[in-house]
């Protein structure tokens, strides 16, 4: 009896202390994933109640041309150079930062300083910099219009992601690197090995985790850009700059009709993709049985 | 959890010869891409210190990296032309920031220590649940919160940013993880006394948290303090917004003044930088830990 009575205490402790995060789960998450997927099959623009249209959000989806010809090919393009660009330079600046070098934390702490500012300031400062007058052209004498020109602006903001994301990824290869055990190299050594070996048999393979985890975080977040495509084009050029997540935005609550249902169904659309990539690039570095 | 632990560097070893031209050139080379990506990651924020002291009709003009002529206008106009604007924006954002800072990393304290200590039913489902959503992407919930907010009642004001932020996934699962790894002794000899859940929590586990809750609560206050879309869709009036907000609506009202804006762009990067100088081990360890922990 007096067991079952401290047990039952240690069940409402429990759902006491976690009540506050289970009021947001419950609330925030979960009701609002099932009400997001309820509207992606309905009609609402917000001044009549939600009209079922059943598929009708997705097919429409398969030939809206802003949709098809613009938001889902900038996408995947932005993905694919920002994210190896950006991994390929933090793994590089960890490397170096990993080695016996003078000013290693001042390093550091430099190169994490853009991820501490947010990214409307990082926009503002890219959008004057990047001016037609502005001091990026003049300082390498040119007169390029970058971000009203369709074949630059979407470039552009790739370079300003690629410049501000990069310290966090180096902070955690940096401290992936740190992580390992200095008498594996020392046991490599006296076995003969040369540092080649050494990089392939040690380091690329114990790293392997984190770079899964960076390319993953890199994805994640490429897929989502919203802020710097907000502040710096709004989705122009001729819609040049125009991706998913704009593209939600732009359809729930930019335009004079609200799609409420419509926005909601490429929100799930672009989960969709998040979660295809993510798979696909974790069959590719997580290759079992090589490590 | 150690503070500021960044490891030695690697000894110096002896490799074999094949080699040698690499240890030649290696020094130089890491050196010269050190060296220039500094400049690279601090060049845009030096000019617009530069350049948000200087006049306006010298937006675009050299000198690029000294402050001539220099004024102290933009800053000025800041806080007396548009004083209704900038410090309402920052005293907004610090308020939000703040208290979430503190609201949420308490909040998620106590869910990580439930989730790693207590035993009870669902205990299993909820977690795995939690790290579910936190799979999802935030478009997803955008349109749905937003609706959710606007039958609260809350739209266009700073209750709108602190209803939904006082708990989250990410925290939680943070101090889970913080909590798992903790040892036991304390709190069992406390058990031994008869204490019960909360004054174990409260009294003894709480304080000896710190590290990890000042981490959460730096993370939080940095992520609510640069925070963009969220507010952007759920506030209205100009003299609700927080600073990002408020930047970015005041480049497009007077995006004359560019001057003002790199001005007013220093009241949102200056605070958190200095945070971020103060207590820059709980920054990069945080990250680490937490990115590690996922991977």
């Amino acid at each position: 009896m007096r067991i079952r009575r401290r047990q039952l205490g240690e069940w409402i402790a429990a759902y006491v202390l976690l009540s506050p995060y289970l009021f947001v789960f419950l609330v925030f998450n979960v009701f609002a994933i099932a009400y997001a997927l309820y509207l992606s099959f309905t009609y609402f623009d917000l001044f009549s109640p939600p009209r079922w249209v059943g598929l009708g959000n997705y097919l429409y989806l398969l030939r809206d041309n802003l949709f098809l010809q613009k938001a889902v090919p900038n996408t995947l393009k932005y993905v694919a150079v920002v994210v190896p660009v950006q991994t390929v330079i933090s793994l590089l600046l960890a490397f170096a930062l990993d080695q016996e070098i003078k000013f290693r934390r001042f390093f550091r702490t430099l190169f994490y300083v853009p991820s501490v500012t947010s990214s409307v300031v990082i926009s503002l400062i890219f959008l004057w910099l990047f001016k037609k007058t502005g001091v990026i052209n003049q300082l390498l004498g040119l007169s390029i219009d970058w971000l009203t020109s369709p074949t630059f602006a979407l470039p552009t903001i790739m370079i300003v992601n690629i410049w501000a994301t990069t310290g966090t990824m180096m902070v955690i290869f940096l401290a992936g690197l740190q992580d390992i055990p200095v008498t594996y190299y020392e046991a490599a050594m006296i076995d003969g090995a040369n540092r080649w070996q050494m990089l392939r048999h040690i380091t690329i393979p114990l790293l392997r985790p984190v770079i899964f985890f960076v390319v993953t975080m890199g994805v994640i977040g490429c897929f989502q850009v919203f802020d710097q495509i907000y502040v710096m084009t709004a989705g122009g050029p001729l819609d040049s700059t125009t991706t998913i997540a704009y593209l939600i935005y732009k359809w729930a609550f930019q335009s004079t009709t609200p799609f409420m249902g419509r926005a909601s169904a490429v929100a799930f659309v672009l989960a969709g993709m998040i979660l295809i990539v993510t798979v696909i690039q974790r069959r590719l570095i997580e290759r079992p049985g090589e490590v | 959890m150690a503070v500021e632990a960044m490891a030695p560097a690697k000894p110096v070893v002896r490799y074999r010869d094949e080699f040698a031209w690499w240890d030649r050139i290696k020094k130089p080379l890491f050196y010269g891409v050190l060296i220039g990506w500094s400049i690279i990651a601090v060049t845009p924020f030096f000019l617009t210190v530069v350049f948000s002291l200087k006049p306006l009709t010298h937006l675009y003009e050299p000198p690029f990296f000294l402050p001539i002529p220099f004024t102290l206008e933009n800053y000025l106009k800041v806080v007396t032309e548009f004083r209704h604007l900038f410090p309402r924006w920052m005293l907004n954002s610090a308020f939000v920031a703040g208290l979430l800072a503190v609201v949420r990393t308490l909040f998620c304290a106590m869910g990580g220590y439930a989730f790693a200590r207590l035993r009870f039913p669902g205990r299993d489902l909820l977690f795995w649940a939690m790290l579910v959503t936190m799979m999802i992407p935030g478009q997803v919930t955008l349109i749905p919160n937003f609706l959710i907010v606007r039958q609260m009642k809350l739209l266009d004001s700073l209750m709108a940013l602190i209803v939904p932020g006082i708990a989250g996934a990410f925290g939680v699962f943070m101090m889970t993880q913080f909590y798992r790894n903790l040892p036991r002794e304390l709190e069992e000899a406390a058990m031994i006394d008869g204490a019960g859940w909360f004054t174990i929590f409260f009294r003894i586990v709480l304080p000896i948290s710190r590290p990890a809750l000042l981490t959460l609560a730096l993370f939080t206050f940095q992520g609510e303090w640069n925070a963009f879309m969220w507010p952007l869709i759920v506030l209205n009036s100009p003299e609700k917004f927080t600073l990002p907000l408020g930047l970015s609506w005041f480049k497009g009202e007077y995006y004359t003044v560019y001057s003002v804006v790199l001005a007013g762009s220093m009241f949102n990067s200056v605070p958190i930088l200095l945070l971020f100088f103060l207590f820059q081990g709980y920054f990069t360890r945080g990250i680490a830990l937490t990115g590690l922990r996922e991977g």
